[in-house]
C-alpha cells in the first residue's frame, strides 16, 4: 500500500442549487483494480463518479468544492485541460448511448475527436477496441451497419469499445449493465475482469451480487457521505459500520 | 474545420439573422412615424389625403369575416380529427395530408383559384365575400394544427376521468377538454389574424383594390396590406407608405406579443 | 335524446373537416382545367421551352429558369445562416437570451411579404445598384430578400430538429473528451440531418412561392436570366404583374403558368410529406 493512488479525493462537496448531494467525500482509487460503488438510490453514488471525469459540469447549477487528484494533478484546477481529462478517464452510461452512426464511425469518433486521420491506423484502432470490448467477432463483418440496429448489450459493447478506442487510463461506469438482460450483463462483467488488466476501473451498480463479484474494493453511499470503504470481501463479509451491515443485508434501499 | 471557425460561423449567422429583424423593424419605425398624420385617418379616401382608414376598417371586416367562417371549420375538424375518429383511419390520412397541402400552397395559387372559382365562376365579382372565402381556406390549416396539438396534449386520462363520471362524448369535449385545450386554438386563432392582415396576393383578384369602404358583402375593397403595396408600386405616396408600414408593423407586433403571452401562458399552466 | 345529440354533433364535425379535402380538390380541379386546355392547344413543348413572352406568344422557360435560380440563390444565403442561427438558438444560447430570441424569429415569420418587399426596396436595390451597377431592381436584390424571408421557417424547423436529439448523444460525446463544438457539429446536427434537410425543404417552397415582395424588387423582365445584377421574372411574378389586365389567352397563359408553380410546389410538398412520415417511423 505504499503505491500513490490513481486518483485521491479529498473532501469533495457537490452541491445542486441549494441541495447538497455530496458532504465530503475521501477515497482512494488504486490503479488497475475496479473499485465499485454501492448504496441505496439518490445517495451520490452517481453524482459522485460524474466528478471524476467533470461530466456535472454539464449540469447547470451544480457546484463542487474540494479535491480529485489524477496522478497527483488536481482535474478542479483551472489549467486542467478537460478534453484530455476525459480523455484519461472513459466513461460508460447507464443507457447505452451509441450516436446514430456506423459501428465504424462510433469507434473511430473518438481518435478521430484527438487527431488521427489516418486510414490504416483508424482500422487499426477500430479493431482493437472492439476485440477487447469482446464484441469484434459479433460486428466484424458489418462494420458500417447502423450502431442503433444492434440488441442492447451489443450497443453497451459499443459504447465501451468506443471508449477505450481513445487509449483511457481510467473507465468510470455508472451502472453499466441496468439496462441489460442477464445474458448480456454477465458478458459486461466478464469483460471488466478482463479490462481490469489495464484499465483502473470504477463502478458504480445497483446490484450488490455484482459488486462482490467482479470488484475488489467497494464504497458503500448513503445520503451523500460514503460510509465505509474497504476490500469488497471483507463488506460483504464483515463490515466495520452497521448501516453498511444493514444494506448488504437488505433491510434498507 | 476548426472549432474557432464554427463558433464564429454560429455567432456571425446568428448576428446577421437578428440585425436583419431589428434593422427592418427600426427602419420602418423611424421613417414612417413622422408621416403619421390626422389626414392619413380620415373617414373617405381621395386622392389628396391618401387616407388609409378605409383600408384599416376593410381589413377588420375581412379578418371578422374569415376568422367568423373559418374557425368553426378548423377547430370542428380539430374535434374530428383528434376525438372522433379512429387515428388510423383512411379519412384522417386524408384530412391532414390535404390540411398539410393547404399550408404549402402559395398565396399566388389561392389568388387565382378565388378569381376562377369565386369571382367568375360563383359570379361574386371582385368582393369583400369573395375575399373572405378564399382566404377562409388559407387560414383553415392553421386553426385545424394548433386545435388538433391543443386537444392531443390535454392527454386521454383527463377524458377517461370524464368518461368514468357517465359524461358523454360531447360533454367531456366541450366542459372539460376544450377549457383546458383554449389557450392553444386561441393563439391558432391569432395566428391565422395575423396571416389575414399581411395576406396581399390572395387578395388582390378576390377583394381587388377599390378605394372605399365596402357598403356590402358584394362590394370590392382593399385592406391595408393591399393598400401599401399598390402606394409602393406608384411611387409618388412615399411617405404614406412608410406610415402605412408603421401601421401593419405594429399590428404584426401586437399580435405576436399577444400569441407569445398566450404561449407563455400555456406552458405555465401545462406543469 | 342524447344520442341523438352525439350523433349529430359526429356528422357536423366530421362535415367540417371533409372541407379541407373538399377546397383542395376544387383548387386542383380548377386551376388544372383552366390552365391545362391552354398548354395543350398551344403546344405544351412551346409553353414550357419558349423563351418569347408577350401578348401572343406565351414561352415560359425565363420565368421556370428565374424561379429555380432565384430559390436556389436564396437557399445558398439562408440556409447556412438559418441553420448556424438554430444550432446557437438550440445549443449556445443562455435561456435569458433565449426568451427574446424565440419570440423575434416568430416574429420574424409573421412579418407581411409586403413589409419585407418595401424594406428591401428601399435598402436592399439602392445597395445592389450602388455597389455593383445596373438598375438595382434585379435577380440579386430578389434573392437577397427571399434568402432573409426563409430565414424563420429554417431556424424554428431546425432547432426543434437539434433539440429532438437525445442528450445523451451530447454527453457521450463530451465523455470522450470531445469539445462542445465537436459534439454539437459531429453528433448532434447530423443526428437532426432529416429535420434540418425538411426545414430546407419548407424554406425552398416558401421562396419558390412568394409573390408580392419579389415583385416589389426584381425587375419582372420576362426574358431569360443575364445575370445577378439584371432584373428576373419567376413564375408568382409573372402571374402578378398582368393578371389584372388579361383576357382570353393570355389570361389562360397565366392560369397555366400557375398550374407549373403548383406542380412545383406539390412536388416540394410531396418530398417534405416523406421525409416527415419517414422521421415518424
Amino acid at each position: 500500500m505504499v503505491t500513490q493512488p490513481k486518483i485521491k479525493v479529498e473532501d469533495l462537496k457537490l452541491w445542486y442549487g441549494d441541495f447538497r448531494a455530496l458532504h465530503g467525500v475521501d477515497l482512494d482509487i488504486n490503479e488497475n483494480e475496479v473499485t465499485a460503488f454501492i448504496g441505496p438510490s439518490g445517495c451520490g453514488k452517481s453524482t459522485f463518479i460524474k466528478t471524476l471525469n467533470r461530466m456535472n459540469d454539464l449540469i447547470p447549477y451544480a457546484r463542487v468544492e474540494g479535491k480529485v487528484e489524477l496522478d497527483g494533478q488536481d482535474i478542479y484546477s483551472k489549467k486542467m485541460d478537460l478534453n484530455n481529462l476525459r480523455k484519461k478517464v472513459g466513461m460508460v452510461f447507464q443507457q447505452p448511448n451509441p450516436f446514430p452512426k456506423s459501428i465504424y464511425d462510433n469507434i473511430a469518433y473518438g481518435p478521430r475527436t484527438h487527431g488521427v486521420k489516418k486510414k490504416s491506423e483508424l482500422d487499426e484502432i477500430v479493431e482493437r477496441s472492439l476485440r477487447q470490448a469482446a464484441i469484434w467477432d459479433e460486428v466484424k463483418d458489418h462494420l458500417d451497419r447502423n450502431a442503433l440496429s444492434i440488441s442492447g448489450g451489443q450497443q453497451q459493447r459499443i459504447c465501451i469499445a468506443r471508449a477505450l478506442a481513445v487509449e483511457p487510463e481510467v473507465l468510470l461506469m455508472d451502472e453499466p449493465t441496468s439496462a441489460l438482460d442477464p445474458i448480456s450483463t454477465a458478458k459486461i462483467e466478464e469483460l471488466v475482469s478482463e479490462l481490469k488488466q489495464e484499465y483502473t476501473i470504477v463502478m458504480v451498480t445497483h446490484n450488490m451480487q455484482q459488486a462482490s463479484r467482479i470488484s475488489d474494493r467497494t464504497a458503500f453511499f448513503l445520503n451523500g457521505h460514503i460510509i465505509e470503504t474497504d476490500q469488497t470481501r471483507k463488506i460483504f463479509t464483515n463490515p466495520n459500520q452497521e448501516e453498511t451491515e444493514n444494506y448488504i443485508s437488505g433491510r434498507f434501499g | 474545420m476548426g472549432s474557432k471557425i464554427l463558433n464564429g460561423l454560429v455567432y456571425l449567422s446568428t448576428i446577421l439573422t437578428f440585425g436583419a429583424l431589428g434593422f427592418l423593424v427600426l427602419y420602418i419605425l423611424f421613417n414612417g412615424v413622422q408621416y403619421l398624420t390626422p389626414s392619413l385617418f380620415e373617414w373617405t379616401y381621395t386622392t389628396q389625403n391618401v387616407s388609409m382608414m378605409p383600408a384599416l376598417i376593410t381589413t377588420l371586416y375581412v379578418v371578422l369575416g374569415t376568422l367568423f367562417i373559418a374557425t368553426p371549420i378548423g377547430v370542428f375538424t380539430g374535434f374530428y380529427l383528434v376525438d372522433y375518429a379512429n387515428r388510423d383511419n383512411k379519412i384522417v390520412k386524408a384530412i391532414s395530408m390535404a390540411t398539410d397541402t393547404l399550408a404549402g400552397i402559395p398565396s399566388i395559387i389561392y389568388g387565382l383559384f378565388g378569381m376562377l372559382f369565386f369571382v367568375i365562376f360563383l359570379g361574386l365579382q371582385f368582393s369583400l365575400l369573395a375575399g373572405i372565402l378564399t382566404v377562409t381556406i388559407m387560414t383553415l390549416p392553421v386553426i385545424i394544427r394548433a386545435t388538433e396539438e391543443a386537444l392531443i396534449a390535454t392527454g386521454m386520462p383527463i377524458r377517461q376521468a370524464s368518461y368514468a363520471l357517465g359524461a358523454g362524448k360531447l360533454r367531456t369535449l366541450f366542459k372539460v377538454v376544450l377549457p383546458m385545450a383554449m389557450p392553444g386554438i386561441l393563439s391558432g386563432v391569432i395566428l391565422a389574424t395575423g396571416k389575414v392582415i399581411g395576406e396581399t396576393a390572395a387578395l388582390m383578384f378576390t377583394l381587388g383594390t377599390a378605394t372605399l369602404l365596402p357598403q356590402s358583402l358584394l362590394a370590392s375593397g382593399r385592406t391595408l396590406s393591399l393598400h401599401m403595396f399598390i402606394l409602393s408600386g406608384e411611387g409618388h405616396n412615399v411617405n404614406e407608405a412608410y406610415a402605412t408600414a408603421v401601421v401593419l408593423l405594429l399590428f404584426v407586433l401586437v399580435i405576436n406579443g399577444l400569441s407569445t403571452f398566450i404561449s407563455k401562458r400555456l406552458s405555465k399552466g401545462g406543469k | 335524446m342524447n344520442d341523438l345529440k352525439e350523433k349529430v354533433a359526429h356528422g357536423v364535425f366530421l362535415l367540417a373537416a371533409i372541407t379541407s379535402i373538399l377546397s383542395l380538390v376544387v383548387i386542383v380541379i380548377f386551376i388544372f382545367t383552366n390552365g391545362l386546355p391552354m398548354m395543350i392547344d398551344y403546344g405544351v413543348f412551346d409553353f414550357l421551352l419558349g423563351t418569347t413572352w408577350n401578348r401572343t406568344t406565351f414561352g415560359i422557360l425565363p420565368m421556370i429558369v428565374g424561379s429555380i435560380v432565384v430559390t436556389i440563390g436564396a437557399v445558398l444565403i439562408g440556409v447556412p445562416v438559418g441553420i448556424f442561427t438554430a444550432i446557437f438558438m438550440a445549443e449556445f444560447c443562455p435561456p435569458s437570451v433565449y426568451r427574446f430570441l424565440k419570440p423575434a424569429v416568430n416574429l420574424m415569420a409573421g412579418i407581411p411579404s409586403i413589409l419585407y418587399g418595401f424594406f428591401a426596396l428601399r435598402i436592399i436595390v439602392p445597395w445592389v445598384r450602388d455597389t455593383f451597377g445596373g438598375p438595382g431592381n434585379s435577380m440579386l436584390a430578389a434573392i437577397l430578400l427571399l434568402g432573409i424571408m426563409i430565414l424563420p421557417t429554417i431556424i424554428s424547423l431546425s432547432e426543434s430538429a437539434i433539440r429532438s436529439v437525445p442528450r445523451s448523444y451530447y454527453s457521450g460525446s463530451i465523455a470522450l473528451g470531445a469539445s462542445k463544438e465537436r459534439s454539437i457539429f459531429a453528433v448532434l446536427v447530423p443526428a437532426a440531418k432529416s429535420g434540418i434537410f425538411s426545414s430546407v425543404v419548407l424554406g425552398v417552397g416558401r421562396a419558390i412561392g412568394e409573390t408580392m415582395a419579389v415583385v416589389m424588387v426584381a425587375g419582372n423582365q420576362p426574358i431569360m436570366p443575364r445575370g445577378l445584377t439584371q432584373g428576373v421574372r419567376t413564375l408568382t411574378t409573372n402571374i402578378v404583374m398582368e393578371m389584372a389586365y388579361a383576357s382570353g389567352q393570355h389570361r389562360d397563359a397565366l392560369v397555366a403558368t400557375g398550374v407549373v408553380l403548383f406542380v412545383f410546389v406539390m412536388l416540394i410538398n410531396g418530398i417534405f410529406l416523406y421525409i416527415k412520415n419517414k422521421e415518424a417511423k
